[in-house]
């Protein structure tokens, strides 16, 4: 009951201090407006990237609308193939977001529930994981990611490597971020085991899984949502760098990491407006999302005010 | 302190060891490595002789025992792709990448140092913020995004620097070096900008809430309210205390560099270790990959078992305290 209480408190306050911060009211209106562009993207984008026979390679490198020989139809032009480079965004930005939001909720799960288990049963279950976490710490996320991948192309044969490529991105961007969910999830555990309601819960004998999920997991959760928010900036960031080296994404399905590699081998011949376009949904999608994690860490952590 | 020593040295053979198996896993699990060195009408009986040769029939334990001594021996194997040696393909490309690296992690100390001092201790002005929210769009900047801008900017509009591999360079015996000549260092700006962006950025945030924590410590207030002056406190006594943990980042930034260097070498098709090591995945050439894996593994061990050192040496109370490891 009183970590019931305590959760509607923070949220209210959480609610207050969102009303009083700018900042994060224009982040959360961008994030809101890139789910939204994403989820619709079939219906309000105006033409299909994917349709082969919607574009014409007669339209293709046309600029902006706004500029000379610019095309209405096109509002901010058309890249190589002659799609229309808007609703490439738009479908791109669903790819990211999907594969973002797929990843950080596999790491969540992942190592979430490996450092509540290391956390509440500790001893040699809890040195093990930890140690698997020194490893994987000892290898920057970039290069867990392009190690799966990898190993992904070494072990499944090439058409299904291609029908896989969501899964084996998703799982490459997961592994290299659950040991921070692990970490921390451990951590708050360790505080909370001590306290009486783990204990009464104990005593009541109830089955240890069930204390995990039921009792402490709600009691965690805080640090933990801070994190996946951080964590969802960098596995947009990681998707797109995965792209942007040709191992991400297949490439008839562009997502904006691909339309940024695509754009660059543009940039010498003028062809601007393919790269930069891309470049800055990615930009602002991300500092967007890192406004509201730094937000949240700010209000979930009251020594930072 | 040799306790210490001992006990991390320990922990971190363990990693490497993890890492090896991780490796050898890689190496003999994933794809035939008899496929893929013979031609396809190589007759099975052949296969099978050049299996035995290898040793691939042995027990898995003797392979790979034999994987890491030959490790430590400097021993790494053929490409499958090239047939050169891995040793002499990594320590080819090894200058390119360790020069980059360096001059993007001075970048990141000489700017980013100056620049969290300043914002930690002007915490309202004019320029402190927007410093501030430089820095948080640097962050969200991805590393290959700023390389792009920095070639559209320098290169393409301005035409000022070369936006393409490492320009002239020197040889000094096997190591190429791009210090020693204009070309090569006028080739050096833009990516080693590219890589020291975002971590710059990182060591910025860093010291200024170190210093800022600090400067809310009792004895700062107390420093302040004896009078003593402002320079004193800020540079003698909160400088001083506020850079402990700016060394571990120190250390684990230039493991991060390397990794980051993967990227910024693709976009400026710089010849270093990380180009190798993306070549070596897009055409699943194996040996490359868990060489440079066992490699890159190693660097980042090392910096940190330096770094724990230097903690250890540096701050007095992780001495006192028996666990502290």
């Amino acid at each position: 009951m009183l970590a019931y209480w305590r959760r509607i408190k923070i949220e209210n306050e959480m609610l207050y201090l969102f009303l009083n911060n700018r900042v994060a009211q224009v982040a959360a209106v961008i994030a809101i407006l890139s789910v939204f562009g994403a989820l619709f993207a079939p219906i309000i984008a105006p033409t299909d990237p994917y349709d082969l026979a919607s574009f014409d390679i007669l339209d293709s490198f046309l600029p902006p609308a706004w500029v000379d020989q610019g095309d209405p139809r096109f509002l901010i032009g058309t890249d190589d193939q002659g799609r229309d480079l808007l609703s490439s965004i738009m479908y791109g930005t669903r790819l990211s977001l999907l594969v973002g939001l797929s990843s950080v909720a596999f790491a969540a799960v992942l190592g979430t529930s490996l450092g509540l288990a290391a956390g509440y049963i500790g001893g040699r279950f809890d040195a093990a994981v930890m140690r698997i976490a020194d490893v994987q710490l000892s290898l920057p996320a970039i290069l867990t990611a392009l190690l799966v991948d990898g190993v992904a192309r070494g072990i499944l044969p090439r058409e299904q490597h291609e029908d896989l490529l969501l899964v084996v991105l998703t799982v490459a961007i997961g592994l290299s971020l659950w040991v921070n969910f692990a970490r921390t999830a451990r951590a708050s555990t360790f505080v909370e085991r001590n306290k009486e309601y783990v204990q009464a819960a104990e005593i009541m004998g109830l089955h240890p899984v069930r204390i995990m999920a039921v009792a402490i997991l709600p009691n965690i959760l805080g640090p933990l949502m801070v994190i996946g928010t951080i964590d969802l900036a960098v596995a947009i960031l990681l998707e797109a760098t995965l792209s942007f080296l040709g191992v991400g994404v297949p490439p008839n399905q562009p997502s904006l990491g691909t339309l940024i590699r695509i754009g660059t081998e543009y940039i010498f011949s003028g062809e601007w407006w393919i790269v930069i376009f891309p470049s800055m949904t990615l930009i602002i999608m991300i500092v967007s999302v890192n406004i509201l994690g730094d937000f949240f860490r700010t209000v979930l952590n009251p020594r930072l005010r | 302190m040799a306790g210490f020593i001992i006990r991390r040295l320990i922990q971190s053979v363990f990693v490497m060891l993890a890492v090896s198996l991780l490796a050898f896993a890689l190496f003999r699990f994933v794809g035939d490595p008899v496929a893929v060195m013979v031609g396809q009408e190589t007759s099975i009986e052949d296969q099978d002789r050049l299996r035995e040769q290898l040793g691939l029939n042995d027990p898995v334990i003797t392979q790979y025992t034999r994987f890491v001594a030959n490790l430590v021996r400097g021993e790494f194997g053929f490409s499958f792709r090239t047939r050169q040696p891995i040793g002499e393909m990594i320590l080819q490309r090894m200058p390119a990448t360790l020069e980059l690296g360096f001059v993007s992690l001075m970048i990141s100390l000489f700017v980013g140092i100056p620049a969290g001092i300043y914002t930690a201790l002007r915490n309202d002005g004019v320029l402190a913020n927007s410093i501030l929210i430089v820095t948080l769009i640097g962050v969200s900047i991805p590393t290959f995004v700023i390389g792009i801008f920095l070639i559209y900017i320098f290169g393409v509009q301005l035409g000022w620097l070369p936006t393409f591999g490492r320009g002239d360079v020197v040889e000094i015996g096997w190591w190429k070096t791009n210090f020693l000549t204009l070309g090569g260092l006028r080739a050096l700006i833009l990516p080693a900008l590219t890589l020291g962006v975002y971590q710059l950025t990182l060591t910025m945030r860093l010291v200024r809430s170190e210093m800022q924590d600090v400067m809310n410590t009792d004895f700062i207030k107390f420093a302040i309210a004896r009078g003593i002056d402002y320079r004193t406190v800020h540079y003698r006594h909160a400088l001083r205390n506020s850079m402990v943990p700016v060394v571990t980042i120190i250390g684990l930034q230039f493991g991060g560099i390397i990794a980051f260097s993967i990227v910024t070498e693709s976009v400026f098709q710089w010849p270093g270790m990380g180009l190798l090591f993306l070549d070596s995945i897009r055409y699943v050439d194996i040996p490359v990959m868990s060489v440079y894996l066992v490699i890159i593994a190693l660097i980042f061990v090392v910096i940190n078992l330096v770094v724990d050192i230097l903690y250890f040496v540096i701050d007095p109370r992780v001495r006192l305290k028996p666990e502290g490891g």
